[in-house]
């Protein structure tokens, strides 16, 4: 069953830009789906469009078949949304912000209080429930956000930009909690900047730009795209330059004296360069995957010339 | 199953406006028994002694149907339109737009916690003017169909404020060039009887007449207009500003894009 169906769906606000530009988007139930794009893409646009605060100019929009136009209130009823800003109030206490929103979703007040407990929890803010929202740091009111938008268990939650500003560590817990509830069942949308963060959540993925999907694939089919492999490598002693060997189509650069990139395309293998490198004398300590290997694929679909 | 839901979704919605209210007293039920108990002293007591009576009712108890209403106005309005605002400028107002609830609830919820505030503070005016003078009670059902309605036809009012909007200042200029004047000249303070007659004609264009004295009838059985022409100008308004509630949030006009 699809998740989420948008057709045709456009956007133009009163001034004129068109943010959204005849999408259309298919997401199946139970996928953990990125929507990647620069600023201003249409990203935030569009989930504001499926969470209904922004108005739509045409299309249609299905939340697990309920048309927004037709059945909006259980549209709503299967979502959850954690928005990029943050948008609850800095005066309430925080179990009052989760067990309220329990309310509006109709939830009886004890059910809304053991739900509470329940996320909150999970979530780390347990011990924060009786101070005020604003007393928070940024990294627990993005939680609480997520707190927030789980409390009525939506079999689908969208997520706008949830670890901006956040710190790896907390980013990572978040990270895990995400895959947690999909591995549970919930399908789960989100935009992100983090290439890194598409990479190791999601299965699905599109690509916005200017209002319109570029590109709409499986994750994995989009590394394969990737013409070359980028590797860091520890080295064991100082290397100078002219110390590298030359490798047709291979490109070498050391960052420091002890940290070397690799560049190199797919139809080398890594064995062939180790076994140059090794000729050389230079021995390798540790390697690591370049963070920002999917940039470059990113910028080419959203057409960023890298060397304008 | 539905119903229950929108039930708990508004009562939640009022129970938030209410400890909202109650949590900042001194700012919503306060100043209005001060500045009401100042009115007392000097319109009534000062110089209300000098004027004697007013339509055959001492001048402090003639004024004290106007005051207490015009404490339900100020004090509806206000407390709809600046906690609508509020929400939207913290945009914790989209808590409730992702939520599974229909227009009527969410407007219903905050008029709700404005009646409950223009309500008490009624209630609290109402006391203080025992200081002053004698209350005496006409008719109960008047009391509470004009109080109740004129607080919820200013709850309405204060929504539509509080939607459109875009800055702080937005939301006192309605009461301050808008309520203010229509509330003054609405007879709290007179009789229309006393104005020429063109000005009484156009005195009946104001709303606020029509809520003072149906309430004056029910605490004085004095009024200068027909009781059920009043309730009737009441509901029907009292109607016209819901639907006008309903229609800015099924457009979205102040809250979406």
């Amino acid at each position: 069953m699809l998740a989420l169906e948008i057709q045709k769906l456009c956007k133009t606000y009163a001034n004129g830009v068109v943010a959204v530009d005849n999408i259309d988007l298919q997401v199946e139930q139970g996928d953990f789906f990125a929507l990647l794009g620069p600023n201003g893409a249409g990203k935030s646009s569009t989930i504001g469009i499926v969470s209904s605060l922004v108005n739509k100019t045409s299309g249609s929009v299905k939340v697990f078949g309920y048309d927004l136009d037709t059945n909006l209130i259980e549209a709503k009823t299967c979502m959850g949304l954690v928005p990029q800003e943050l948008n609850f109030n800095q005066f309430e206490k925080v179990k009052d912000i989760v067990i309220n929103q329990g309310g509006f979703y109709g939830l009886s007040r004890r059910v809304a209080k053991q739900r509470a407990e329940k996320y909150l929890t999970q979530l780390g803010l347990w011990e924060k429930r009786n101070e005020v929202s604003r007393s928070l740091s940024g990294g627990m009111k993005r939680r609480l956000m997520i707190a927030r938008a789980l409390i009525h268990e939506p079999k689908m939650l969208i997520l706008d930009e949830p670890t901006a500003g956040v710190d790896i560590e907390l980013r990572r817990a978040t990270w895990d909690f995400l895959q947690n509830i999909n591995q549970q069942g919930t399908t789960i949308i989100l935009t992100t900047h983090y290439l890194e963060e598409a990479e190791y959540l999601c299965d699905g993925i599109a690509i916005v730009d200017k209002g319109t999907i570029v590109e709409r694939t499986k994750i994995k089919h989009l590394i394969q795209q990737l013409q070359s492999e980028s590797l860091v490598l520890d080295l064991q002693h100082d290397t100078v330059t002219c110390d590298l060997p030359v490798l047709e189509n291979v490109s070498m650069s050391l960052i420091d004296s002890r940290t070397l990139e690799v560049t190199f395309p797919k139809s080398i293998t890594v064995n062939t360069i180790f076994a140059q490198l090794s000729n050389k004398g230079i021995q390798i300590v540790s390697m690591r995957n370049k963070s920002n290997r999917l940039e470059e694929l990113f910028l080419a679909r959203v057409g960023v010339n890298l060397e304008a | 199953m539905r119903l229950k839901k929108n039930w708990i979704s508004f009562t939640t919605l009022f129970y938030r406006e209410v400890v909202r209210v109650l949590r900042i007293w001194p700012q919503t039920l306060l100043p209005s028994a001060i500045t009401i108990s100042l009115y007392f002293v000097i319109f009534g007591d000062i110089i209300g002694a000098r004027i004697g009576d007013m339509k055959g009712v001492p001048y402090i108890n003639y004024i004290v149907p106007g005051l207490v209403m015009m404490a339900i106005i100020t004090n509806s309005y206000l407390n709809v339109c600046s906690s609508v605002f509020g929400n939207k400028f913290q945009k914790n107002i989209e808590e409730m737009l992702v939520a599974p609830m229909p227009h009527y609830v969410i407007i219903l919820g905050y008029v709700a916690g404005g009646v409950l505030r223009g309500v008490l503070v009624g209630i609290i005016v109402a006391g203080v003017s025992l200081f002053f003078g004698k209350i005496t009670v006409y008719n109960w059902w008047s009391i509470i169909a004009v109080g109740l309605l004129t607080a919820m036809l200013f709850a309405f009012a204060g929504y539509i404020n509080g939607m459109l909007a875009k800055k702080f200042d937005d939301i006192s200029i309605v009461p301050l060039f808008v309520l203010t004047p229509l509330t003054y000249l609405g007879g709290v303070f007179y009789s229309i009887d006393l104005l020429p007659p063109f000005w009484q004609g156009l005195s009946r264009f104001n709303p606020v007449i029509y809520m003072v004295n149906g309430f004056r009838w029910g605490l004085l059985g004095q009024s200068d207009v027909n009781i059920s022409f009043a309730l009737s100008i009441l509901f029907l308004s009292m109607v016209g500003f819901f639907a006008c509630c309903w229609w800015m949030m099924h457009k979205g006009i102040g809250i979406k894009s």
